[in-house]
């Protein structure tokens, strides 16, 4: 089984950096749009605000296999070339981007009025307001579901491989393709993500107890 | 204290409306503020004096009048144009504008000094070390020359308050509006506050305030405003509308504060 598993690693590699880059870019575009959109919804007028909120309730309802395969076959018939990658990227971002928006709308509202008119009153512009006095708050609530997010998203990263493109769980599929030993090799896969999001659970405890510590409640 | 005051006013309020929905908040209000002023309102709750101090703050629209700090009109561009000012300018008018607030509203994620020198570093440029110099000058001002590592969390009511004050004033406004700052403070607790604030007024801090404490509206007050329905009802020295009461709604009122504090 050992040898099953050490036989298959260098052929694993290069989906394993695939899954890291679909992870890293949707979880990347996602926190900027979702960032960008939550706050929109959370301060702006209701006229812009419906739209966002409508996208956010519509990609979180949708199961995300659905999502994937609306995109990749959807788009090009739309005459938007995309390889599969891509499509597969778009995707899963707009599916995170539901997420983060209704995270970073649901963190900026915990934080009480009076502060947002405090920082208006030592003479904060709208964007000075949100860095030094809303986001420093804010991120305590944003961080913990955030984090479930992030390591949602590399999980959800698998489902790339059903529309052919060669990450970490389709390389596992073709080396059980050549081997026939199925069980070493979703083993060995399992192993791989809980590593990766294992990791980020204690990058984001670091986090939190640091942001915690700074903001006493 | 009250000759040589400038003859141009700092705060001029002219026939400020201001509607909730239906209900109408403020009902033409008519207010000047001298330089070196202490005007004290007072008035039951729900007679408008808080959004009275939030209108000239601009943190609230209002539907018609006009309100103007050494003759600039404050949150719209002309008065009753219906067009708001842009955001960077009403942040810089409003820097030209202290409050201090009922519930306090220091950041919790900033010590004490990092309260008072927030402003002055961004909103007026001024370097860190500069600015943290006189955030603690402010700080030891108010009495709080311990403190000032201190989050909020750590601090009293009535030095969070005064931190309140010390943010407030290194601005160096040229009109401070204090909105009930002892209401949410223990009984033993309101005196150092208000101290304070006579202070500043000894200082000739122009002061826009609205206050329950009737005690201090007498001796520390130029000029008491009674608000009744969004309309100013009675005007003039402290002695005479707190002593002299003449309208049955003032004198009701006073009544009930009275009996409130004895």
């Amino acid at each position: 089984m050992i040898d099953a598993m050490i036989y298959a690693l260098p052929f694993l590699w290069d989906g394993f950096l695939i899954t890291l880059a679909v992870s890293g870019i949707v979880v990347a575009a996602s926190l900027a749009l979702g960032l960008v959109f939550g706050v929109i919804l959370a301060f702006g007028p209701v006229w812009i605000g419906l739209p966002i909120r409508v996208f956010a309730d519509t990609v979180r309802a949708i199961p995300l296999i659905v999502l994937i395969f609306t995109v990749y076959y959807g788009l090009p018939a739309l005459q938007v070339p995309l390889s599969p990658f891509w499509a597969a990227v778009a995707a899963l971002a707009a599916f995170k981007t539901g997420h983060v928006i209704e995270i970073v709308r649901g963190a900026i509202t915990s934080i009480h009025p009076g502060q947002m008119e405090a920082a208006k009153s030592i003479g904060l512009t709208f964007l000075e307001r949100l860095v030094y006095v809303v986001f420093p708050q804010a991120v305590r609530c944003f961080l913990p579901p955030w984090i479930n997010s992030v390591t949602d998203s590399v999980k959800g990263s698998a489902l790339v491989s059903l529309v052919g493109v060669v990450d970490l769980m389709m390389a596992i599929q073709q080396v059980i393709g050549r081997t026939y030993q199925p069980m070493p090799l979703y083993i060995l896969g399992a192993m791989i993500y809980i590593a990766v999001n294992a990791a980020l659970s204690v990058a984001s405890r670091r986090l939190e107890a640091r942001f915690a510590a700074t903001v006493a409640t | 204290m009250t000759a040589g005051r400038d003859a141009a006013p700092v705060l001029s309020v002219r026939g400020l409306i201001k509607r909730f929905g239906t209900t109408t908040v403020l009902d033409g209000v008519d207010l000047d503020v001298a330089r070196g002023e202490v005007l004290v309102v007072i008035g039951a709750s729900g007679s408008g004096k808080t959004t009275l101090l939030r209108c000239v703050n601009a943190l609230v629209p209002y539907d018609a009048g006009s309100i103007t700090l050494e003759g600039t009109e404050i949150g719209y561009t002309a008065p009753n144009s219906g067009v708001r000012r842009g955001d960077r300018a009403l942040a810089r008018l409003r820097a030209d504008i202290g409050m201090v607030f009922q519930m306090f509203n220091l950041f919790p994620h900033l010590t004490a000094r990092q309260n008072v020198a927030l402003g002055l570093r961004v909103t007026r440029g001024m370097p860190r070390r500069e600015a943290e110099a006189r955030a603690e000058h402010w700080l030891a001002r108010v009495g709080l020359a311990d403190k000032m590592d201190n989050l909020p969390s750590a601090l009293s009511g009535g030095q969070q308050q005064r931190v309140g004050i010390a943010r407030a004033v290194a601005m160096e406004p040229k009109l401070l509006l204090l909105d009930e700052i002892t209401s949410a403070l223990d009984p033993e607790l309101v005196g150092e506050v208000l101290d304070v604030v006579r202070g500043l007024a000894r200082d000739g801090m122009t002061m826009l305030m609205v206050t329950h404490e009737m005690g201090f509206a007498r001796d520390a007050g130029h000029r008491v405003v009674f608000m009744d329905a969004g309309r100013i009802a009675e005007e003039g020295p402290p002695r005479e509308v707190l002593g002299h009461p003449r309208s049955e709604r003032l004198r009701r009122f006073l009544r009930r504060i009275e009996l409130r504090t004895e």
